[in-house]
């Protein structure tokens, strides 16, 4: 500890003003605070702070990711290895154990470096040509854009969704906090209206895949028409299923929401109101009962697809989600409706989870705005009524 | 008709260095009055280095508002005029004498004077200095007239002093005090009074006024919170309001005759080895009161609270509406990779530490220092301020708008009914570190320069 604090106070004179190494400056300062928690002390205001700051924030969401990561990777080399027949049946989870996890872990390392090397590379070039700190926004957000994509997505196209998401996503509007669209489902987005071949289809879920075997998603055999998903409901509430690296297992994600929920990081309002706009939709398709699809028991819903995984890391994202308390359950219930409503209605896009989320980001400062506008209406008519005294 | 309110948003924060109940007469030898203290106000000098002046003297007046002046709270010589930069006056400092003589300003039965004469005697023996008005915390204009009265008679800050010590034995005072404001204003008086630990049964007691009982956590002790509770000011009303201390002064000029400002300070923080009260008068030096009785650490001495008090040096002053100093350590120290340590001792609202647990589940004490604990950020979690901020406002949408100096919104979203202060629960858990009190505060500033007060 010494030897690196001793290390880095050395290092810092050529990184600051004048020094060799300015040009560099924000990566030191990232680092730096990354291993210390800087000296400074209260200068205006409030003498005594709380000791939470943004990263801990941001690393509380990152621990909450860990059981669904490492779950995901799992999948990946179990879904694997059944679909080229070394695996003999879907129901030996735990056969060829050790393979199956470092399959996926192989096959996930290279999206997690790619992520996060073009991430923060040009977070760290955005910091140095503005002049603020490394903001550790990105460290969720490179860590959830591998998670929503297929295992076999080419490592280019990540990079250049990467790209897009953290430029057009977010620095453009200021960085983190300014901006309005959920930067990990632009990344998602870009690759999805780009890329449509590697990213839709039955062929992209399983790593691969032995050609012969059937690689169709739960949301998949719905929209071709099928009663019910293959799957169990006790394979799709644990996991092993096709899909995106991070979303498959129910049971996982919800660790996750636990620790956010218990952690106060993430809005419960945001995250009940997802499921219940879920179920209304779901329960509304099924009086309706029109096809198989809409017949579905709304709480397969939940377990298909990406919505759980949306509910619990997507939406909750504060800086785009509404931010008044009212706001967020009217925001949670929406993006619960519009999932569903598109999945079912709209055979183009199987997957509504991405688009109800970005659909209501652009909606949520419209949502706040009346929001607040209620509270200004009722100030204005206070004063009002003293006046007419 | 007196009230019951309670409070159900906020947060307490225990800190070790309660004062014990233990008063302390001590001769302070230096007095001084801060005009950065009275917000908006420009002085404009009346004695210079070397006069001797009286309890009650005129130092200065305030540019624009000719009427109100501030006067001498002892007797002695004017020691210093300290000026800070473009020559801004910053202390008007008086050596004390032993014994303190007083201008006679003539004792008065409140039944005899009329509301005129009584505004007359406040404004020249400097006792209306003690007023403030909502909307802005300033001084008020001796021309207006407020809709109401609000004294508090209790704090509910970190280690605040007990009015139950502060008020011992002046009821008379405060009665007189209340009969004064009664007949200048004949505006109801608010007498805010806490539910369980620190009431003062002299303010219980008082008659011609109201009293209102404040349950819940900090900040229910904040005149914004109960004003907003009682009788929320409106664009255009003015509410006064004063601590039950400067009451006590106002009651002592129709009673003695005189500007006494005899009053309990409480020196209260962990780095104090004694904290209790001291009896001095306002605007006294902390010098004496802190030699041999702080630890050796590196110090932050703060007059006030730790949430909305103001940093002072080893030789500087109380502040004119502060009845509390409060001294903790300085956190100047880099703490390794503290973003993913379990954190069981450090303070934290958000439960992302242990530590946040344990707060909320009990009664916990804790060390504090002024470390910031992280650096500063945009703003990204949203919802944590509406926690402990119990009014009917939307705090980050009006710090926002102060922050784009957007008048119309401010103003439509209550910038009237706050103070710096009410934001500094907010300001305290934000973990984007923002200095949210001095947004608020400039945001005010504005507001009262484009408005008027």
């Amino acid at each position: 500890m010494k030897f690196i604090k001793n290390t880095l106070d050395k290092m810092r004179p050529s990184f600051e003003k004048g020094g060799k190494l300015h040009a560099f400056h924000s990566l030191f300062d990232a680092i730096d605070t990354l291993m210390f928690v800087p000296a400074n002390t209260t200068t205006k205001g409030c003498h005594v702070r709380d000791a939470v700051d943004n990263k801990r924030t941001m690393i509380t969401v990152f621990i909450a990711l860990l059981p669904a990561l490492l779950f995901g990777m799992y999948n990946i080399g179990f879904q694997h290895y059944l679909s080229i027949g070394e695996i003999a049946s879907s129901t030996d989870y735990c056969a060829n154990f050790w393979n199956n996890f470092g399959y996926g872990f192989l096959k996930v390392l290279p999206l997690l470096l790619v992520s996060y090397i073009v991430g923060l590379g040009i977070e760290v070039v955005f910091a140095q040509i503005r002049g603020h700190e490394v903001s550790e926004g990105y460290f969720v957000t490179g860590l959830l854009i591998p998670m929503i994509c297929p295992p076999d997505v080419p490592l280019w196209q990540l990079a250049l969704a990467v790209a897009f998401a953290v430029i057009i996503g977010k620095e453009v509007f200021g960085g983190t906090g300014y901006n309005f669209l959920n930067p990990a489902l632009v990344a998602r987005a870009f690759l999805f209206f780009s890329y449509p071949i590697q990213m839709s289809g039955d062929t992209v879920w399983i790593a691969e895949k032995a050609d012969a075997f059937s690689g169709a998603t739960p949301l998949g055999e719905m929209i071709a028409g099928a009663t019910l998903p293959s799957a169990s409901i006790m394979d799709m509430f644990i996991g092993f299923m096709p899909g995106c690296v991070g979303e498959t297992s129910a049971i996982a994600i919800l660790i996750g929401a636990l620790i956010l929920l218990v952690s106060g990081v993430a809005s419960w309002r945001v995250m009940l109101s997802v499921f219940a706009g879920g179920a209304v939709m779901g329960l509304i398709f099924n009086a309706v009962g029109a096809n198989d699809y809409m017949n579905m028991p709304f709480y397969y819903h939940f377990l298909i697809g990406g919505f759980m995984f949306g509910a619990v890391f997507m939406a909750t994202d504060p800086v785009t989600a509404a931010h008044t308390n009212t706001g967020k359950y009217i925001y949670g219930f929406l993006i619960g409706i519009m999932a569903v409503l598109i999945r079912v209605v709209n055979p183009a896009y199987p997957e509504g989870m991405m688009l109800a989320i970005l659909l209501m980001n652009v909606f949520a400062p419209l949502i706040d705005y009346y929001v607040v506008d209620a509270n200004i209406r009722k100030r204005a008519k206070r004063a009002k009524l003293v006046n007419n005294k | 008709m007196s009230k019951a309110i309670k409070i159900t948003k906020g947060l307490d924060l225990n800190l070790f260095g309660e004062p014990m109940p233990e008063v302390v007469e001590t001769f302070v030898g230096e007095y001084a009055l801060k005009p950065k203290d009275f917000i908006g106000l420009i002085p404009k000098l009346l004695v210079e280095e070397g006069e001797s002046v009286k309890a009650g003297t005129p130092l200065f007046y305030a540019k624009g508002k000719e009427k109100v002046i501030f006067t001498s709270p002892v007797s002695g010589t004017v020691k210093q005029v300290k000026r800070g930069e473009k020559r801004v006056i910053e202390e008007v400092i008086i050596s004390a004498e032993e014994t303190v003589e007083y201008l006679d300003f003539g004792v008065s039965s409140i039944s005899e004077l009329s509301a005129e004469q009584i505004k007359e005697k406040l404004l020249t023996s400097g006792a209306w200095t003690v007023l403030r008005q909502r909307p802005y915390s300033v001084i008020p204009n001796p021309d207006t007239m407020p809709k109401c009265i609000i004294v508090s008679g209790f704090s509910s800050a970190p280690l605040a002093p007990d009015y139950s010590i502060l008020l011992k034995g002046l009821g008379a005072e405060l009665q007189v005090g209340v009969d004064a404001l009664k007949k200048m204003t004949g505006v109801t008086i608010h007498v805010n009074v806490p539910a369980e630990k620190g009431v003062a049964e002299e303010l219980t007691k008082l008659e011609n006024v109201e009293i209102n009982t404040f349950f819940g956590k900090h900040p229910c002790g904040n005149v914004s919170v109960q004003i907003e509770k009682l009788d929320p000011i409106n664009k255009g009303e003015r509410v006064w309001f004063l601590d039950a201390q400067d009451l006590v002064v106002i009651g002592r000029l129709f009673l003695e005759g005189r500007y006494n400002t005899e009053r309990l300070v409480a020196l209260t923080g962990q780095e104090v080895s004694h904290p209790q009260y001291y009896k001095v008068r306002k605007g006294a030096s902390i010098a004496s009161l802190i030699y041999n009785n702080t630890t050796s650490a590196e110090l932050r001495i703060i007059s006030g609270n730790v949430l909305s008090g103001t940093k002072i040096e080893k030789e500087g002053f109380v502040s004119a509406y502060d009845n509390q100093v409060t001294i903790i350590k300085e956190g100047n120290y880099a703490e390794f990779m503290g973003w993913i340590a379990p954190g069981t001792k450090k303070f934290s609202f958000s439960r992302t530490f242990l530590a946040g647990f344990l707060t909320n589940c009990c009664k916990r004490k804790y060390k504090v220092d002024t470390n910031l604990h992280g650096g500063k950020r945009p703003f990204v979690v949203t919802g944590e301020f509406e926690k402990v901020f119990p009014m009917d406002i939307y705090p980050m949408q009006l710090i926002k708008a102060c922050i784009m100096e957007d008048i119309d919104m401010m103003e439509q979203l209550g910038i009237y009914e706050v103070a710096p202060e009410d934001f500094a629960l907010c300001e305290l858990i934000d973990s984007s570190k923002t200095d949210i009190q001095e947004i608020i505060s400039k945001g005010l500033e504005l507001m009262r320069k484009e408005m008027g007060e």
